[in-house]
């Protein structure tokens, strides 16, 4: 096995187990087979959050490097794109239209939404010329930031700010069985991603060379686009978006293993899941026993990883292989 | 052989094309000349179906472009078209392998890896090859591209000015490796349609000369025939000299 693959699970299993442990409530796991209470404990509540968090980590970093691949840039992402507002934008709006709506059905309104954002957003882009690729995040932040405006202009209207931030923070604490379950679904979309991911690394290399290598460009596309929102929606419905992840860890993850999505893909979904229970995790021991949400505390260490990023000089290819 | 039959094709309403007629040789080196503007590049795509046909037909070897499914395409053509903004951060040993992928379509068997490695070696990619893309040099990104495009192993190979960056050590090298996968003598010769702008690497090297002036064909044939300071002072608009050295023509254009 590759080492990255081997400490990636690693890494997981044990900040897996670090917060099945660690809660409000006492638990011990060696009473689970005495007492009924721990057991339920476990399955309700510890075991649905600690794999609410590595789900929405995993898929939401998938997302990004998907969404990187597409637009040909590093400093994208759902929620720097018009995505996440668009996504947020519809699931208001179904709220206000059909508050007694399925919350599968408000996801996918929510999906479709976010899929016309982002569409929006490849429009813009088009314009802009290709040898200044800092405009794309640029005109992204002030395209988000239109329709994030509008969003809010709306919920202050209808009196639903504080479902705004809701969906706006991921937070995992009210997490239980039976209330997370769609996020599975995120979790396939990004192994669906995993099925196609040289079809994607192609992507990458720009629509000549994919034509070129008689791949279905837009096809591929479309896969993508459908992939990121459906990631994008689901999140926003269950625990509320996570800012950073899909900008942050490809980018980690790029400068060590490069593009090739074959290779480096699992290793970007573990690393995701990992930094989202890790900032969970942190978020309930930080003020014990009170909590703070993991999307605050990954937004505050994401935004200092992205300055490193930045402002750091890329590795040496070579001495990594 | 491609049959190129009353081609026109406009880009944002701008006509580049108009009416283009020519027959392509199989074998051997077919160089596009002309000056800016000429349409060469946008012919070249419209041959490699990176550009919608508009008017007009290109058949490849009994196939139509604009007909045949693009996955068997992939397999008689390639093209290694002008590289804008890479953004990717692939291996050179990656990148060249996506050249196999019309092949394996995601599992690569030995033969793959056997075209990947001559690729690799032809290029003078051995020390690069573990290397990332976004770090090295344009000229080096060049040839990493190139080497994918001959490791797809298909019968026609078009470049759009694969000269661009490479130094004169790199470029007479990549022109001589061209040159001698191109021999009619070869089992299994390619045809290779490049777009050259330093007119004495298609004085000596090409086969086949195709001039292109204001989206129309205004000369093709053999170099002997072509690149003559008649030809050559009215397709560029200016006069130049034509001197010949050991046999072939060495045109003074920077003089």
């Amino acid at each position: 096995m590759r080492p990255s693959y081997f400490l990636t699970i690693v890494t997981l299993t044990v900040l897996a187990l670090v917060s099945v442990l660690i809660g409000a409530a006492p638990f011990d796991l060696r009473d689970i087979a005495s007492d009924p209470e721990a057991l339920r404990l476990l399955l309700v509540s510890r075991l649905p959050r600690t794999f609410a968090a590595l789900l929405t980590g995993a898929a939401m970093a998938v997302a990004g490097v998907i969404m990187q691949l597409l637009v040909r840039n590093r400093f994208v992402e759902p929620g720097t794109t018009g995505t996440t507002e668009a996504a947020m934008l519809g699931l208001l709006l179904v709220t206000l239209a059909a508050p007694a709506m399925p919350i599968v059905g408000k996801m996918l309104v929510a999906a479709l939404t976010a899929l016309l954002g982002m569409g929006g957003f490849l429009v813009l882009i088009k314009r802009l010329p290709p040898e200044q690729p800092l405009l794309v995040p640029l005109v992204g932040l002030i395209y988000s930031g239109i329709i994030g405006a509008g969003t809010t202009f709306v919920a202050y209207q209808a009196d639903l700010m504080q479902y705004l931030g809701v969906w706006m923070s991921g937070e995992f604490s009210g997490i239980l069985a039976g209330r997370y379950e769609l996020l599975w679904l995120a979790g396939a979309m990004a192994v669906v991603a995993y099925v196609a991911a040289d079809q994607f690394t192609i992507v990458g290399l720009g629509r000549s060379t994919s034509v070129g290598l008689g791949l279905n460009y837009g096809q591929v596309m479309a896969l993508g686009l459908v992939t990121v929102s459906m990631v994008t929606a689901l999140v926003v419905v269950t625990v509320g978006m996570v800012p950073f992840v899909g900008l942050v860890v490809p980018n980690i993850v790029a400068r060590i293993m490069g593009d090739n999505l074959r290779a480096s893909l699992p290793v970007v979904a573990g690393m995701g899941a990992g930094m989202v229970l890790a900032s969970d995790i942190l978020g309930r021991v930080v003020r014990y026993p009170y909590e703070i949400p993991a999307g605050t505390i990954f937004g505050a260490v994401g935004a200092a990883i992205f300055l490193w990023l930045l402002l750091g000089k890329p590795a040496n290819g070579a001495r990594n292989a | 052989m491609i049959e190129i039959r009353n081609v026109s094709h406009r880009i944002n309403g701008t006509p580049i094309l108009h009416d283009v007629t020519c027959d392509i040789p199989r074998s051997g080196i077919t160089a596009l000349i002309g000056p800016n503007g000429a349409g060469k590049s946008t012919l070249l795509n419209l041959v490699a179906r990176l550009l919608p046909l508009e008017q007009g037909a290109i058949v490849v070897d009994g196939e139509d472009v604009s007909r045949t499914p693009s996955r068997d395409l992939a397999l008689r053509l390639a093209i290694v078209a002008q590289q804008v903004g890479i953004a990717s951060r692939l291996r050179v040993q990656d990148l060249v392998g996506f050249g196999r992928w019309p092949h394996h379509r995601g599992r690569p068997g030995p033969q793959d890896a056997a075209a990947v490695a001559e690729a690799i070696s032809d290029f003078g990619l051995e020390d690069l090859r573990h290397r990332f893309l976004d770090e090295l040099s344009g000229g080096q990104q060049q040839r990493a591209f190139v080497a994918m495009g001959f490791a797809q192993g298909t019968d026609w190979l078009l470049l759009d000015e694969p000269l661009n960056n490479l130094d004169m050590f790199h470029a007479r090298a990549l022109m001589a490796r061209v040159h001698a996968q191109t021999r009619p003598s070869l089992d299994r010769p390619r045809s290779v349609v490049m777009v050259v702008h330093e007119i004495n690497y298609a004085a000596g090297w090409a086969d086949h000369i195709v001039a292109l002036k204001d989206g129309q064909v205004s000369a093709s044939g053999s170099p002997k025939d072509i690149l003559t300071p008649a030809t050559l002072s009215a397709l560029f608009g200016m006069e130049i000299r034509v001197e010949q050295v050991e046999g072939r023509p060495l045109i003074m254009h920077h003089l």
